[in-house]
């Protein structure tokens, strides 16, 4: 996810991090971490062991659709990747939204033997992961970070961006919508770089699509409770389309209150940056005909149905597995299988080749089904633009969402020399 | 279509509207500071997780035991103010004797607390919550759709405001406490049980915050950090007012929703500060606050 | 007001007859001594990397301290100051390219002029007015960063060069900073220890103990607590420009309001007004937190608990209560 919202943290949401004291601190903690991760694999005798790290949001806004959904999809990947030559552990930590916090589980983490780092939803901590993985020479396994720099300017031979970025989501919204008569937009944008991002990037594609944007309110995160005078503002441009350039509990309240000031009768509403889990949260008779783009959802096919049915037994609460998490489990799929095929001993001794084997080998799993991976990081796939169905279409819990388009995987992202990723010269 | 400032006077109306509610809000909150400031004399940093749990109570009434918003609103103010009671008979009562930043910190220790818990419970992603049908659907006053709900907390919340100021200027009751404010052993002295009228009256400020959170509970969202994201501009409406006067409160609550709605409107990158900027403004001229006594 | 007042750890100073040297009484100095041998030991023992974190939190509490524990200026937005000193030496170095030592320098000049317009707007106000007005003015720099364009909103300032120091030493390795840091800790630490014993000092302790009666001694107390709170916030600066070149990152975790929280409770249970009370709470606070990270939101509950236990039972803190355990002043 894209943005942190520290300023929405509660109040104490404070630092605390897992620098070790003292090497033995260092181990007493590994061991603490681990116990409480769960250990999944017993060791095995003289056979290597893939350490992964799941490093999420374990008690943050993005908890639900990150969090322990990731570790345990992380821990379906690596059930059904067993028996391979090797062994595979998987701990997880929490990074609380905060860089440092997060970046000093990932020095000890990769100092201690871990060999790949998975999710790491918001921008701010997996930028700074991004760059440790590369420091160590270790695995980085994105799947929940929003932010495209991770294949552009900040990209790094040992990272692999699987599920999303911004420039998917603008492209998937904008572009599909505009195409099919939202051609008039709105947005309500959260000041700050990211929701900056995200509103320019999903303007320029309504307007090479035909469409307009008719006006923008900028309001300050995160200091924003009440939506009303924005919507209000929005109501009266009469656009076709209200786009939310923001996210996690800002864009919940947009909608709720969206659907309170009677927006709904004459706008669409598109969540830029949504999960299915917030549909979930808000209910569908509030989020009805929103509209999101996501590159995974449980009922998609006949594949996904059955790793959601797979993985649902391990999931908090039984939950489908959102994007996110599902993108963990996909990404861990393909980093063991490229594990697999070059040898655990080499693969654990030098990240930067297990991830050119990763970009080397077609990608082919459950969840996001044949793809590849991209010489700057990027995964690539197909994205798709849902719309929340209403109550009656509801055939039960959990089925929440219609297609409405579909941008075919080698146009969902941006274009490899858009992005400015040095490696891609060399 | 008139235009004020460049604004289309329909919008800016409507805005103005917007503004009243939130200041609903603003008022709410910083009278029930004023009232606990008052007589304790303590900043009761845990307001806003009060706030928090006043919503959360009305949202664990209707999951737990199918009471809905109209009965929320008479129960959860009850059951945090009596969550309140126990925290100044356990906690807050022992602190009188000093230094009233202890009262601060104590204040904000357990504010950590009860929002950690909730955190911990709960989850960070908000709880739905839905407008009660009696006042669902909205107006069209030419200008703007006026959701029936926010007219309902504008004028909910000045029912609230007024009653208090008429049980605090018009009463007995009220008179005890504003005797007690100014001398407390005196007030003792004539055989008024002090103690007890102080712990009852942090249950009724941390009551009136509740309120405020069964209020917002449907508009905004019912999540943990819901009170922290206002608390802290609250403290400036309270500085701006000053702490000395009741009316004051209520009416810088109000007058500042307004300043803040039309900020949204002339320039709403703005909107988060002005009420700091104010603040200062107003720190500069008149130190003691626009109601205050220096 | 002095039996009540919240610093509550000091005890009336023993004068001049039991102090070594450079105002250290006998105790302290035995305390002193014993840092310093912890200092130049701990990197070869501890990772080092933990250690640097811990200083830089303990020189933020030491700044803080300055004006509770001396002053008794609560100020509630201390994280204004710190984070801002981090974006600015952040800045300085991956932007600008300058040389750590003058990042770190910039992240004290700007944090002590930021310091210098807030604390005149806030000494107008006393007691719990003055810590609302500097929790609302920090709140405002808090949304001033996520908006600068130079900050990086929300992904902040990221890989943040070390630099090579005075251009000469280059501090990628984490030993060479950690000497670097531990350098500008213990400076900072007796330059405020000087602060507090010079005249100057005094006249703050005079202010503390009763204000009018300071005034009627002739004294312009308003300009004392501004110099006051400027020296607190620029040495707050200083200890988040340090701390963000040793992590490589600059974020709003630093501005953020639980941030002014944290240094609070640091000081708090470290002993309020003691020489060595922030240290030791910055250590145990750290410490604490490291070891309880995977336990996400009960920290919060935790550090709340802490801070309500001490208020209510533990008002001198560890220092505060070994000090009077010991009847020295620490």
């Amino acid at each position: 996810m894209a943005t942190d919202q520290r300023g929405r943290m509660p109040a104490g949401a404070q630092l605390s991090d897992a620098s070790g004291i003292g090497r033995r601190g260092v181990l007493g903690a590994a061991g603490a971490l681990a116990a409480a991760g769960g250990v999944i694999t017993a060791a095995r005798a003289q056979a290597p062991t893939i350490r992964l790290g799941v490093l999420t949001d374990m008690s943050g806004p993005y908890r639900d659709p990150t969090g322990p959904g990731s570790v345990a999809c992380t821990q379906q990947a690596a059930t059904e990747m067993a028996n391979r030559g090797f062994t595979v552990e998987v701990i997880q930590a929490d990074h609380q939204n905060k860089p440092d916090v997060g970046a000093n589980i990932a020095r000890q983490w990769y100092d201690q033997g871990v060999d790949a780092i998975v999710d790491v939803p918001t921008s701010s901590v997996a930028l700074a992961i991004n760059g440790i993985a590369r420091e160590k020479n270790k695995v980085f396994l994105n799947s929940g970070a929003a932010s495209s720099d991770l294949t552009g300017s900040a990209c790094s031979p040992n990272t692999v961006h699987f599920t999303y970025d911004t420039y998917m989501l603008a492209k998937g919204t904008g572009a599909a919508l505009a195409r099919s008569g939202g051609d008039t937009w709105f947005f309500i944008t959260a000041d700050y770089a990211f929701g900056h991002a995200l509103q320019r990037d999903t303007s320029r594609f309504v307007e090479a699509a035909g469409g307009k944007v008719l006006g923008a309110a900028r309001y300050p995160f995160p200091a924003t409770t009440d939506f009303s005078a924005f919507l209000v503002q929005a109501q009266s441009s009469r656009a076709k389309v209200l786009g939310l350039a923001n996210a996690g509990t800002d864009t919940s309240t947009c909608i709720k209150q969206a659907r309170e000031f009677g927006l709904t009768r004459n706008m669409k509403i598109a969540g830029l940056l949504m999960s299915f889990m917030e549909v979930h949260s808000l209910g569908l008779p509030t989020a009805q005909g929103l509209l999101m783009t996501e590159p995974f959802y449980w009922d998609l096919n006949d594949r996904t149905r059955a790793f959601a049915e797979r993985v649902r037994p391990r999931m908090p609460g039984q939950a489908m597995p959102t994007q996110v998490q599902a993108g963990c489990y996909g990404v861990t799929m393909h980093y063991l299988k490229a594990v697999a095929d070059m040898g655990a001993v080499q693969a654990k001794a030098d990240g930067r080749a297990a991830v050119a084997r990763m970009k080397a080998m077609p990608t082919d799993d459950d969840a996001f089904g044949q793809g590849r991976v991209r010489e700057d990081g990027r995964k690539i796939h197909p994205s798709y633009l849902f719309e929340v169905k209403a109550p009656a279409e509801s055939r039960g819990p959990w089925d929440y969402l219609k297609i409405v388009a579909t941008t075919p995987a080698e146009e969902a992202f941006r274009p490899i020399a858009e992005g400015g990723c040095p490696l891609v010269r060399s | 279509m008139e235009d004020l400032f460049g604004i289309p006077a329909p919008l800016l109306f409507g805005q103005l509207l917007l503004g009243l509610i939130n200041g609903a809000f603003y008022a709410m909150l910083s009278l029930g500071l004023a009232v606990i400031f008052g007589l304790l004399n303590i900043v009761n940093m845990a307001h806003g997780a009060l706030f928090m749990m006043g919503a959360f109570v009305a949202w664990l009434l209707l999951d737990k035991l199918g009471l809905g918003y109209w009965w929320a609103l008479l129960l959860s103010p009850f059951i945090v103010g009596a969550f309140g009671v126990v925290l100044e008979k356990l906690f807050i009562s022992r602190l009188y004797k000093l230094d009233h930043l202890y009262g601060l910190l104590l204040t904000f220790g357990l504010a950590l607390v009860i929002e950690g818990v909730f955190r911990n419970e709960f989850g960070s992603s908000g709880l739905p919550y839905r407008i009660p049908p009696e006042l669902a659907g909205s107006w069209d006053l030419d200008f703007m759709f006026l959701p029936i709900y926010r007219a309902w907390v504008v004028v909910f919340a000045l029912v609230a405001c007024l009653a208090t100021w008429l049980v605090i200027e018009k009463t007995r009751l009220g008179a005890y406490l504003r005797a007690a404010t100014e001398n407390a052993p005196l007030v003792q002295a004539f055989g008024v049980n002090v103690p007890r009228m102080v712990t009852l009256t942090y249950g009724a400020g941390v009551a009136l915050a509740a309120l405020g959170g069964v209020l917002a509970a449907p508009i905004y969202s019912v999540n943990p950090q819901m009170g922290s994201n206002l608390i802290i501009v609250v403290f400036a409406v309270v500085v701006i007012g000053g702490m000395g006067s009741i009316l004051g409160a209520v009416l810088t609550g109000f007058g500042l929703g307004i300043v803040e709605g039309m900020t949204k409107v002339f320039y709403p990158e703005a909107s988060a500060t002005v009420i700091f900027v104010i603040m200062v403004i107003v720190l500069l001229a008149r130190p003691a606050g626009l109601f205050g006594r220096a | 007001m002095s039996d009540t007042a919240i610093t509550a750890g000091s005890l009336p100073a023993p004068k001049a007859e039991n102090a070594v040297a450079w105002g250290f009484s006998r105790a302290q100095f035995a305390a002193l001594t014993a840092m310093i041998v912890f200092l130049a030991v701990a990197p070869f023992v501890l990772y080092p990397v933990f250690i640097m974190k811990l200083l830089c939190f303990a020189l933020f509490a030491l700044a803080f301290n300055l004006l509770i524990g001396y002053v008794g200026l609560l100020s509630f937005g201390h994280a204004a100051y710190f984070g801002m000193g981090g974006y600015i030496a952040g800045y300085s170095a991956k932007a600008l390219g300058l040389s750590p030592e003058l990042g770190i320098l910039a992240g004290g000049v700007v944090a002590g002029l930021l310091g210098a317009v807030f604390g005149w707007v806030a000494i107008r106000r006393q007691g719990i007015y003055f810590a609302m007005i500097t929790l609302a003015l920090a709140q405002m720099v808090y949304f001033f960063c996520v908006q600068a364009p130079f900050t990086g909103g929300e992904d902040g300032i990221q890989a943040i060069p070390r630099g090579s120091f005075l251009g000469v030493v280059p501090l990628d390795r984490d030993m060479a900073m950690y000497w670097l840091v531990a350098g500008i800790f213990l400076g900072a630490f007796l330059l405020i220890h000087r602060i507090v014993h010079s005249p100057f000092g005094q006249v703050l302790k005079a202010i503390r103990e009763n204000e009018p009666r300071t005034i009627s001694l002739g004294y312009k107390t308003d300009q004392y607590k501004l110099v006051a709170f400027i020296l607190s916030t620029a040495l707050a600066g200083v200890a988040g420009a340090t701390k963000s070149l040793v992590f490589g990152i600059a974020t709003l975790t630093d501005v953020h309001w639980a941030m002014s929280g944290e240094v609070v409770l640091m000081t708090l249970v470290g002993g309020l007004g003691t020489t060595f009370g922030p240290v030791i709470g910055a250590a145990v606070i750290v410490t604490m937190q490291n070891y309880l990270a995977e336990l996400g939101a009960w920290v919060t509950v935790i550090q709340g608990v802490i801070f309500v236990a001490c208020v209510l039972a533990f008002r001198r803190g560890i220092i505060g209560e070994l000090g009077n355990l010991l009847k020295v002043k620490l």
